[in-house]
């Protein structure tokens, strides 16, 4: 049984493996041929997957060209990943709390939800020119715009997780000799906790979205200033190898977070599988 | 078992009886108000149950029995009459009165210890007294290999048993089940009525047990309250009928006295 759940994932890990080094072979054929697809991209335009496996190279060890980036991928990295580490935070502390009491007090809601309904339709990129004007360039704007952007996701799945748990569970805590206030902590915060980790895991990676947004004015180390300065450049290379390290940064941080909270509760199960 | 033993000996002997067991109802109704005007759940009811009694409550679905056993919980409110347990009007949910749920209602992210101590660290026992009463419970239940378990990780029966022990353990002196095997298979369902006669009959707690079947308020009863009525019927829930159970203690569920009474209540049950 056990051999052949093995043989069986191989048998899957080999398949996803394939269509990727399948689509890698298009990729390199469609540069070469400089194939014309649909919407107009214009393939011969792209670097081939060699030349931007060599540059990720050289930005991640250096070596190869020795030029600004050579080698600096993890400085860069880390200023990306503590902007995005630093809006999170602040969005989740924030959202939390407020979802979990908009959830269970109606009072509560009907004070804060007119609010929340109002700013929530407005987009990240809409908010970048007034961010600018009111706050400038510079990491203290990214991580704004990071913290405005994750908290809405957060904050919804909070609530819609606090006004899922089950009322038996309230009954049964009260019943016990929890207090009202008690069952706030007791309850309904570990009932709702697969609902909220699933609302980080969504404001997570909405913030290295919004990272490139901003990022994209006035500062000189991180990914996504890496990728707008690459662009005025006209280096598609460049561009190609920073979206391929915000793609592998926020899959890892997606990974790290899912793997943190099951460390801190072992096998309970208040992680969504 | 300590407690449970105490417990027995403070209720059933001498001449001094515990009342905090004894529950009062006194024309009590329950009415909702809704957009066609006025709806009376139940109305009328006047029961009296002794401390230590097992008094069952059977009826059609809809009659308020459900209604009734939370109001004496203090989930819901009544809108007239008195609720009086152990001579003290009813306001809100507390230990004192032990509510079993037909979906046990167990804190699937805690284990099974953790389960049965979270009331009685509620009850702000020590850490240390609460581990060694939640150790005592779960093995009067026979769950001690289940102990460091999660509630999804074992039987209904077992949730059950774990549902039943974490009630049990902060001593209540009346412990409310609505159908509490109402969700077991049979077999499963004829242990557990088993277990609970052995667990009433060490705890000494009145208990107020609601349910579908006959058979299972005759097995267990002291007496049966027959209720009737309900919103499908245009009438209240009310009390149509009360019968004592005068088959002693061991009781044969084949046996002719225990059909003819079984008999007797379905006739209540479905005339009213």
């Amino acid at each position: 049984m056990r051999a052949a759940l093995w043989r069986r994932r191989i048998g899957h890990g080999a398949l996803g493996l394939g269509f990727v080094a399948l689509l890698l072979l298009l990729w390199d054929l469609g540069v070469r041929g400089e194939w014309v697809l649909l919407f107009d991209i214009k393939m011969g335009f792209l670097p081939a997957p060699d030349v931007v496996a060599r540059l990720l190279w050289d930005f991640a060890f250096g070596g190869l060209y020795d030029d600004a980036y050579s080698g600096t991928l993890l400085e860069h990295l880390t200023a990306s990943a503590l902007r995005v580490l630093a809006g999170f935070g602040l969005a989740a502390a924030l959202a939390v709390p407020i979802g979990v009491l908009m959830g269970r007090f109606p009072l509560v809601n009907a004070a804060l939800d007119p609010a929340v309904n109002l700013f929530r339709p407005v987009p990240a990129t809409a908010w970048v020119p007034l961010v600018l004007l009111i706050i400038g360039f510079g990491s203290q704007a990214t991580i704004f715009l990071i913290t405005l952007s994750a908290f809405f996701p957060i904050l919804l799945n909070t609530i819609a997780a606090t006004r899922e748990v089950p009322p038996r569970l309230v009954e049964a805590a009260r019943m016990l000799g929890t207090t009202r206030v008690g069952v706030l902590m007791k309850v309904v915060v570990p009932a709702a906790t697969p609902g909220i980790v699933s609302g980080l895991r969504i404001g997570l990676g909405l913030g290295w979205v919004i990272l490139v947004l901003g990022e994209a004015n006035g500062i000189d180390t991180g990914l996504g200033s890496m990728i707008m300065l690459a662009r005025e450049q006209v280096r598609t290379d460049r561009v190609v190898v920073g979206m391929i390290v915000i793609g592998l940064a926020g899959f890892l941080s997606d990974r790290i977070l899912v793997l943190g909270f099951k460390g801190l509760f072992g096998r309970r199960p208040l992680v969504r599988a | 078992m300590s407690g449970v033993r105490s417990a027995v000996a403070a209720r059933s002997a001498g001449p001094v009886v515990d009342e905090s067991g004894r529950v009062t109802l006194a024309g009590v109704g329950k009415r909702y108000e809704t957009k066609r005007g006025p709806v009376d759940a139940v109305a009328d009811v006047d029961l009296e149950v002794a401390p230590g009694e097992f008094v069952a409550i059977v009826g059609a679905s809809g009659c308020g029995k459900s209604t009734l056993l939370r109001i004496l919980a203090g989930f819901e409110g009544h809108t007239s009459g008195t609720v009086e347990v152990g001579g003290a009007p009813v306001r809100g949910p507390g230990p004192a009165r032990g509510v079993v749920f037909q979906d046990y209602g167990l804190f699937p992210w805690l284990t099974v210890a953790e389960n049965v101590r979270f009331g009685l660290r509620q009850q702000r026992w020590s850490r240390a007294r609460a581990k060694q009463r939640a150790a005592e419970m779960i093995e009067v239940v026979g769950l001690t290999r289940f102990a460091d378990r999660f509630p999804g990780e074992l039987s209904g029966g077992m949730q059950q048993r774990v549902a039943i022990a974490r009630v049990l353990a902060a001593d209540p002196a009346l412990l409310l089940m609505d159908e509490p095997f109402g969700a077991l298979d049979a077999l499963t369902r004829t242990t557990m009525q088993h277990e609970l006669k052995r667990l009433r009959a060490e705890s000494g707690a009145t208990v107020l047990f609601v349910t579908h079947s006959i058979e299972e308020a005759v097995y267990l009863a002291d007496r049966v309250v027959v209720m009737a009525g309900g919103a499908s019927h245009g009438a209240p829930g009310h009390i149509a009928a009360i019968v004592p159970v005068d088959l002693g203690d061991e009781r044969d569920v084949n046996g002719p006295a225990f059909n003819d009474l079984e008999r007797r209540i379905a006739a209540l049950v479905h005339e009213s």
